[in-house]
């Protein structure tokens, strides 16, 4: 593939020392909206962290738009999951919103007026301006999800990943995020999303990624959508792996050899 | 009252030295715990106290001085310690944080007895008083310790304004933090460390056993008052540092007083005062919300019973007898009569010779409620397609809380019904 936005080589990762992602290998087109689909624990959180640099891969690396993502973060942007944080802490809508704006180059500077108008900007894009002010502990699931959303647009990124942007959220304000994340296609940016429903990805996506610890597909919505790779997905356990992946765990054995992982590299 | 005047015109040094030492102590300790407290480390500042104990019996048996510099880099170093074991069994091995904390609390406390213990009986003169970590010194505070930890004070506060955005995003949510590219294990190893220094100057004011109440206490009241945390930052310094001048003054007044456990009983009063006072959240202000709420219920029913009984009797103006009432619905004891007087306070109600009627006001709002409570079975029935025989209890308690705008809705979704489910008139 040529030009991909982002390559995953040979990816294996654990997680308590157990495998749950094991040699995962792809090349993502620019320009789509890319689903991440397969059963639970199937891994799709982990990769999606893996590829943020948030965990730390056992073997195998991760190249966005070609570089190390180091070198491009600014053009990158997360949406966790919604559970992940504590809405209870004492911010309202703009301050969490804000936070898309900190910047590792401006720590002891103050946010300028131009990231309050990307903020806002940001607000407007998934309709929640009027609630700028409201305090995140009195939203409800739909509207921290667009919050979130919010805060990662504000970074103004070219690629953006995003954990169950869908989970938990209402009719309409599914509607609103699957619209704001067709326009963001229309002007050309790159959006993966880990989703958990079969049923709308068909519609919603242009590329799936089908995981089950393993990569059982990766590829245009049509062509991944087949019988056989559904049921590679989600028909029953791969017994071997698994039972492999608990052995792994309850020995707590190395995945590769001592410096085996650094010739694969080249 | 004259002591307090005294007090407070700050004319005697000493007061001076105790009161600004009080005062920083009480405020960066507060600030630095805002942190803590949201990080869900409330326990750590405990950790950390009982751990310095250790560091400061070594820095005195090495340099045989109660130099306050020397005994806060001893004091520094062995709370980082704990710190850092806290951090690494969390990370590395199966035990539970709050597991961690316990071990390292117990065992670097008791590696300080042990120390204190054998510098006590050493017999040199210079020891005396550095037993005085257990419960803190603050009224015995000299203008050099008041010069160090009073600056170190002022600059832990200086460090949390300078990275304050950093330190709510990472408190907040550390993964995003990691994501943009913020150097998050320097920040948090700077929160640390300011958390460990905050807590070896504030042992100074209330000693080892009573530090974590510095920590959690101003946080956890001020954030009964807030949902800023700007706002919440601010509301735990001022409750910090007046829990240090209330401290200070106690022990002003009756000098065989301690100044430390007073900060924390001043501190102890503002968290019981946020608790059952602050808006909102606090329990008197629950407590009048339940009160509210159950008042509507009881004199909504109220209105709505002597409606029906109107209803039957196709007459409104007529008075009723408590007995009447009862018999349309039951009432707690005392209630039906109190609910009445309530009513008739509101002019809803007049007490007549023969019992009790609606005025015209009255009719009014029983119609209101009658017509909400029919509506919502309708609702239930056509739209959540529940039976007739359920959906009576369902709409005992909405229809106290519908407003004029869902009504409107209900009344447009329902195409204007005439009629609820048990074919009774819905009244306009």
């Amino acid at each position: 593939m040529k030009n991909p936005i982002i390559e995953v080589h040979n990816l294996t990762v654990s997680y308590n020392k157990r495998p749950v992602l094991w040699d995962v290998d792809y090349e993502l087109p620019p320009g789509q909206l890319i689903g991440v689909l397969g059963p639970n624990g199937s891994g799709k959180t982990t990769m999606l962290k893996t590829i943020m640099g948030l965990i730390r891969p056992d073997s195998g690396f991760v190249e966005v738009m070609g570089k190390k993502l180091d070198e491009v973060r600014d053009k990158v942007s997360y949406v966790p999951q919604r559970e992940s944080v504590d809405w209870d802490f004492p911010a309202n809508v703009m301050d969490v919103v804000l936070m898309g704006r900190y910047n590792p180059k401006h720590m002891f500077r103050r946010l300028s007026k131009e990231d309050r108008e990307l903020a806002v900007a940001a607000l407007e894009k998934v309709n929640m301006l009027p609630f700028a002010e409201r305090q995140i502990s009195q939203l409800s699931g739909g509207q921290q999800q667009r919050v979130f959303i919010a805060r990662a647009l504000a970074r103004q990124a070219d690629l953006y990943l995003m954990d169950e942007p869908f989970a938990g959220v209402d009719a309409a304000s599914e509607e609103s995020i699957l619209e704001l994340l067709t326009g963001m296609k229309a002007e050309g940016k790159s959006i993966m999303v880990v989703h958990h429903d079969l049923q709308t990805a068909r519609n919603f996506f242009d590329w799936i990624i089908l995981l089950n610890t393993s990569l059982v597909a990766s590829g245009p919505v049509n062509e991944v959508f087949t019988e056989q790779n559904l049921q590679a997905a989600y028909g029953g356990k791969l017994t071997v792996l698994s039972q492999i992946a608990d052995l792994v765990a309850s020995k707590a054995f190395p995945l590769r050899e001592k410096g085996l992982q650094d010739r694969e590299k080249l | 009252m004259n002591s307090l005047l005294e007090f407070l015109s700050l004319a005697d040094p000493n007061v001076r030295f105790v009161v600004l030492g009080s005062v920083l102590l009480g405020m960066s300790s507060a600030v630095v715990g805002c942190f803590t407290f949201l990080r869900k480390r409330a326990l750590l500042g405990d950790a950390i106290a009982h751990s310095i104990l250790p560091g400061i019996c070594l820095a005195f048996m090495v340099s045989g001085s109660k130099n306050p510099w020397i005994l806060l880099a001893g004091a520094a170093v062995s709370g980082w310690l704990s710190v850092a074991a806290i951090d690494i069994i969390t990370r590395k091995s199966k035990l539970k944080p709050d597991t961690a904390v316990g071990l390292v609390l117990s065992v670097f406390f008791g590696v300080g007895i042990l120390l204190l213990t054998h510098i006590q009986h050493q017999g040199n003169a210079s020891q005396a008083g550095l037993d005085k970590f257990l419960f803190g010194k603050a009224a015995s505070m000299t203008s050099e310790d008041v010069l160090v930890f009073g600056g170190v004070g002022m600059l832990l506060l200086l460090v949390v304004i300078a990275f304050y955005k950093e330190f709510k995003l990472i408190s907040f949510n550390p993964e995003f933090a990691k994501v943009i590219g913020l150097p998050v294990a320097f920040l948090e190893f700077l929160l640390a460390t300011v958390t460990v220094l905050a807590v070896a100057v504030g042992i100074q004011a209330v000693g080892v056993v009573l530090m974590a109440a510095l920590i959690i206490s101003p946080a956890a009241a001020a954030r009964f008052w807030t949902e800023k945390l700007a706002v919440m930052i601010v509301i735990a310094a001022i409750f910090g540092a007046l829990s240090g001048v209330f401290g200070s003054f106690i022990s002003f007044s009756a000098p065989s007083m301690p100044t430390g456990p007073w900060i924390v009983v001043a501190l102890t009063v503002f968290v019981m005062i946020s608790l059952l006072f602050a808006p909102q959240k606090g329990f008197v202000a629950r407590w009048l919300r339940d009160g509210n709420n159950h008042e509507k219920i009881l004199t909504e029913n109220i209105l709505k019973a002597l409606y029906q009984i109107g209803e039957k009797a196709r007459d409104f103006a007529g008075s009723r007898e408590l007995a009447e009432i009862r018999e349309r619905r039951e009432f707690g004891p005392g209630e039906l009569k109190r609910g009445l007087r309530i009513l008739a306070r509101r002019k809803l109600v007049v007490e007549a010779a023969t019992g009790w009627r609606l005025t015209s006001l009255g009719l009014t709002e029983s119609r209101r409620v009658v017509r909400l409570h029919r509506l919502w079975e309708m609702y239930l029935k056509e739209k959540i397609r529940l039976k007739e025989d359920h959906v009576h209890a369902g709409a005992e308690a909405i229809e106290h809380i519908i407003t004029p705008e869902i009504e409107r809705l209900l009344e447009e979704k329902l195409g204007f019904p005439e009629r609820d489910p048990h074919n009774s008139e819905i009244p306009r």
